[in-house]
């Protein structure tokens, strides 16, 4: 029982104090968890970022749920899910609470037209970013191109265009022999 | 307690589909969100993804437990975020029991590949559509290519931070996302200010 409540109270210390989203929680999570608690080792920790890359939701989900299990089974991993979601589910709610009513005052309005224009600008360099990591073929091409034209221009669901997508992705890449993909991404 | 339910649908869809974690999600959640269920504004969206950057907790937890609790109150809060994060939860829980041996696979990978430069299509054309319409609000891509109401002074404050992110430092650094923010919300003050004053 002790365990549990000490797996709830690192994961929300993590979640508490991790700003900036995803990855960031790494350093925090290798300082209490593996170094002063030792649930787990490294290794871990490069499992479930791998795994995290190929399954939705967020990092900070998922290496919670992830570890909790390897802790404290299923219940392990509902407690430790729940340490870290608290955090920023408090903080918002009382955000929520207020934000309306701030917004009610005229500076704090001006600011916030500015810091529209700003979020703006973060996300297509977030994207820029993202299409960084991606290597330049024909198939990833197109398929950017055709993605940002449907969903500017057109109201088709985004769930199907993933859907679609992934599906392009798994006919495209199973015929495609890998000497074919060596070479293309040699380019 | 229906709309709770609807509420709790969405997000699940919402925290189903989203590969890529943080800004990969805004094209979804505005969809959902803001165009087809109007729980919340484009601006007010843009405040939050500000608001977002400067809190702890990823923001697909963020935004959710925010609709939540603008929508329907603390129990909206609930089951948004619930919603949000079941879907991970089950899929890892299932991995953790099961192995990772499936996703693994040379199926699963390919169709991952689908889906990065699909991401990286939706989040670019999230990305220009918002900038479009803070700056020329009576324009919608979609149906209605007014450029009437063109706020020039969004364009400039747009502009500048523009400029200001491609800034690179001597030890290789860039201006963090909180930093951009704030010199975004000052110019915001400053410009929007002396417009009121002329007015």
């Amino acid at each position: 029982m002790r365990l549990i409540g000490e797996l709830f109270y690192s994961f929300f210390k993590i979640g508490l104090f991790t700003f900036g989203g995803g990855y960031a929680m790494i350093p925090l999570m290798e300082k209490e968890i593996v170094e002063k608690k030792k649930w787990v080792n490294n290794e871990d920790i490069i499992n479930i970022l791998a795994i995290s890359e190929s399954t939705p939701g967020p990092f900070a989900v998922n290496s919670a749920t992830y570890i909790g299990y390897q802790i404290k089974g299923v219940l392990g991993s509902i407690v430790a899910t729940l340490g870290v979601v608290l955090p920023s589910f408090i903080i918002i709610a009382l955000i929520s609470l207020f934000f309306m009513n701030i917004k009610e005052n005229q500076v704090i309005n001006f600011m916030f037209m500015g810091i529209r224009c700003g979020v703006g600008v973060l996300v297509i360099n977030a994207a820029l970013k993202l299409s960084k990591k991606l290597s330049v073929t024909v198939f990833n091409v197109l398929l950017a191109i055709a993605t940002f034209l449907i969903s500017v221009f057109t109201d088709f669901n985004i769930i199907f265009v993933i859907l679609i997508c992934a599906i392009l992705g798994l006919i495209y890449y199973s015929f495609r022999t890998s000497k074919d993909l060596k070479e293309e991404e040699q380019c | 307690m229906l709309e709770l339910l609807n509420l709790f649908y969405i997000f699940f869809k919402i925290g189903l589909f989203t590969f890529g974690g943080g800004y990969a999600m805004i094209p979804l959640i505005r969809q959902q969100i803001v165009i087809e269920n109007a729980f919340i504004t484009e601006e007010v969206l843009l405040d939050f993804i500000a608001i977002s950057e400067s809190t702890p907790g990823p923001f697909a937890i963020n935004i959710a437990t925010f609709v939540g609790m603008e929508t329907q109150g603390i129990l909206g809060a609930i089951f948004t975020t619930l919603g949000v994060v079941l879907p991970s939860f089950i899929i890892i829980l299932l991995i953790a029991i099961v192995g990772s041996k499936l996703i693994k696979t040379k199926w699963f990978k390919n169709l991952l590949r689908g889906i990065k430069p699909c991401v990286i299509g939706l989040i670019i054309g999230a990305g220009l559509t918002i900038s479009l319409k803070n700056m020329i609000p009576t324009l919608d891509l979609k149906s209605q290519y007014d450029f009437s109401g063109f706020n020039y002074l969004a364009m400039v404050v747009f502009i500048i931070i523009l400029v200001l992110s491609k800034i690179k430092f001597k030890n290789k650094k860039t201006l963090s996302p909180v930093m951009l923010i704030l010199i975004s919300a000052g110019l915001g003050l400053v410009l929007y200010g002396i417009q009121s004053l002329i007015a």
